[in-house]
């Protein structure tokens, strides 16, 4: 809009209140984490009156975070790779190809997409139960029933972006390698794959996040041994009392990871949703 | 090309589009097929989405369906398969009107619809704001543009962890601000996670991690803007209401459909905040229907229950899909 003195004027309101919005939990975070429990307890302090950093010493004790953080790692990497390799072949097959059954294919994904994760939570629980009566495969308790999950739930947005991604792509660009004798894969993977990159790098941070925070899925799927940073990080909270300072230090290392990776791309992702989403 | 295969008949876009004749003008349906001979490739490519599809989404879905129909119980539900079959009885049991059950469940529906649109109405309102007021260039505009986005890209359980910290009735920092600072509520502390309070207290930190993505999404349909189109309204004298009105809303229209359908959907099937502002059982004035349904199945093992609410849930869910795929569709998976 054209800059009136009016507009600064309101511009100036609306961007200080919405980023007070925001930042007000985030200071209360990252503020508690550094005070020592006694001053925790209390009322709450917006300025510290002490300031430690024992409580990103001590979280790695009082409960077994690095094991809760390897198994999250562990199986967010996995599910986001699986999910972005599945979701280009897939993606690129409706963008360029013609086959029989291809609306019904993306009719299918397109509507899984609309349904909640409690409507599979408690038949998914039953067939990996009817799957390790038959085979002995331990889709439960296993980092492998969540990848597989978790990957197949980021699938549906990550198709439907990627084909209008690709979609978007002039096809002169895959014509002229395969004349070079490159073949249709070879295309793909020298020619259409480093043009999507922004669209890549926005499907594979959404299929990172996603995994990263689930809850549901995670608090039936994984045991003792398996369990992910959403459900261990209730670990601070015991009967009585909450550590709150440890856990919110917890909060700020377990979001640094997605954080510092959504920072780092996050023009990527402006140019690949609007490539292929808003349009 | 003014037709695309999508429009075309499924059959008949099958027919003509892997195997045209050759030296046969292209049908004009369907667009040009690059590769004229009849090829597995296609199948190939999406036969490990198409597994992943089947064993995950399609199938626990029918399974979901069968569930409703029998009784199934936390005796046999290692061995589901034997369960027996009861007909409609989970149905009338349950979902009852009359029964305490029954009107439990509708009146969920009905406030998880509320939640729905105060949710979306609100993060669809900061997020418009942010985006147009970041749309002009001015210093530190990209600094904030990272800013607002954070709340969307934190886990989501830490900005609920935050908030329920925040909502503490005797030490938060919600009820410091509100009555300690402005003596708001007679200078009671109201609990804010429980009762009446904390239907509102869960859609403020809904909001809080929503309203970014609005504002991501309307902040890329907002870059196609060209600066013009204002700058000569403004010399024919609008203001900035009518900018916003006659300019910028018809501009962000395309995006907007699909933004609030996919907001809707989160919001409505929100599982997370309340399991981690409230836990495994949420105050019942502020149940949604996907915790509600977790209730049944793993708070009171009535998997039957759980899954006649379910297939409700399905029918109300396909149908808005079916509206959903019509705006989504024609695009995603189009060839031009």
């Amino acid at each position: 809009m054209i800059e009136t003195r009016n507009f600064r004027i309101l511009r100036n309101v609306v961007l200080t209140i919405l980023s007070l919005w925001v930042a007000i939990p985030l200071y209360v975070v990252v503020s508690t984490s550094l005070k020592p429990l006694k001053d925790v307890a209390g009322l709450f302090q917006w300025i510290p009156r002490e300031i430690t950093a024992s409580p990103y010493l001590d979280i790695w004790t009082t409960v077994p975070l690095a094991k809760y953080f390897q198994n999250s790692l562990i199986i967010t990497v996995c599910a986001t790779v699986c999910s972005v390799t599945v979701a280009v072949l897939a993606a690129y097959a409706i963008a360029r190809l013609q086959f029989k059954g291809k609306r019904a294919f993306s009719l299918t994904v397109l509507s899984t997409q609309m349904f909640p994760g409690i409507l599979f939570l408690l038949p998914l629980y039953l067939i990996f139960t009817q799957i390790r009566n038959l085979t002995g495969l331990q889709l439960q308790g296993s980092y492998l029933g969540l990848i597989i999950t978790y990957m197949t739930f980021t699938l549906p947005f990550a198709i439907w972006m990627l084909s209008g991604y690709f979609a978007s792509i002039p096809k002169e660009l895959e014509e002229a390698s395969m004349i070079d004798g490159t073949g249709r894969m070879g295309a793909l993977f020298r020619v259409i794959l480093p043009v999507a990159k922004p669209g890549i790098i926005a499907v594979a941070v959404y299929s990172f996040i996603s995994a990263w925070g689930e809850v549901l899925f995670a608090s039936v799927l994984t045991n003792e041994a398996t369990k992910t940073l959403s459900l261990g990080l209730k670990s601070y909270a015991s009967e009585s009392d909450v550590f709150w300072n440890q856990l919110m230090a917890a909060s700020v290392v377990v979001s640094l990871p997605v954080l510092i990776g959504f920072i780092l791309v996050q023009k990527h992702l402006v140019a690949g949703l609007s490539a292929g989403a808003v349009k | 090309m003014t037709h695309s295969a999508l429009e075309s008949s499924p059959a008949d876009a099958g027919r003509s589009a892997p195997n045209p004749a050759p030296g046969q003008p292209e049908n004009v349906t369907a667009p040009p097929a690059r590769k004229p001979r009849r090829s597995f490739l296609p199948y190939g490519l999406i036969l490990p989405a198409a597994i992943l599809e089947i064993l995950i989404h399609i199938g626990p879905m029918l399974l979901g369906i069968w569930i409703a129909f029998i009784s199934l119980t936390q005796l046999n539900l290692t061995n589901w398969l034997n369960a027996p079959f009861v007909g409609l009885q989970n149905f009338i049991n349950g979902l009852n009107p009359e029964s305490t059950i029954g009107q439990a469940f509708f009146s969920t529906v009905g406030r998880t619809l509320g939640y729905t649109i105060l949710v979306v109405g609100f993060s669809w309102i900061l997020g418009m704001a942010g985006a147009v007021f970041l749309s002009s260039n001015f210093k530190g505009r990209a600094i904030l543009r990272t800013f607002f986005l954070i709340p969307y890209a934190l886990p989501a359980y830490v900005g609920t962890i935050a908030w329920a910290f925040m909502f503490n009735q005797r030490d938060g920092a919600v009820n410091q601000i509100l009555v300690d600072t402005f003596h708001l509520f007679g200078d009671e502390r109201p609990f804010w996670l429980l009762g009446q309070n904390s239907f509102g207290a869960m859609i403020v930190v809904n909001i809080w991690q929503l309203w970014p993505f609005a504002f991501l999404m309307l902040m890329a349909a907002l870059q196609n803007v060209p600066n013009d189109v204002y700058e000569a309204a403004a010399i024919d004298g609008a203001s900035l209401w009518q900018q916003f009105r006659t300019i910028t809303l018809p501009m962000v229209r395309p995006a907007n459909g699909v933004l609030l359908m996919v907001m809707s959907l989160w919001t409505f099937n929100q599982f997370n905040i309340p399991f981690v502002l409230f836990g495994a059982s949420s105050p019942k004035e502020a149940t949604l229907v996907s915790p509600l349904i977790y209730q049944n199945s793993f708070g009171s093992w009535n998997f039957g229950l759980g899954g006649a609410m379910s297939v409700l849930l399905l029918i109300a869910l396909f149908i808005a899909s079916a509206f959903y795929i019509r705006m989504v569709l024609p695009k995603g998976a189009d060839n031009d």
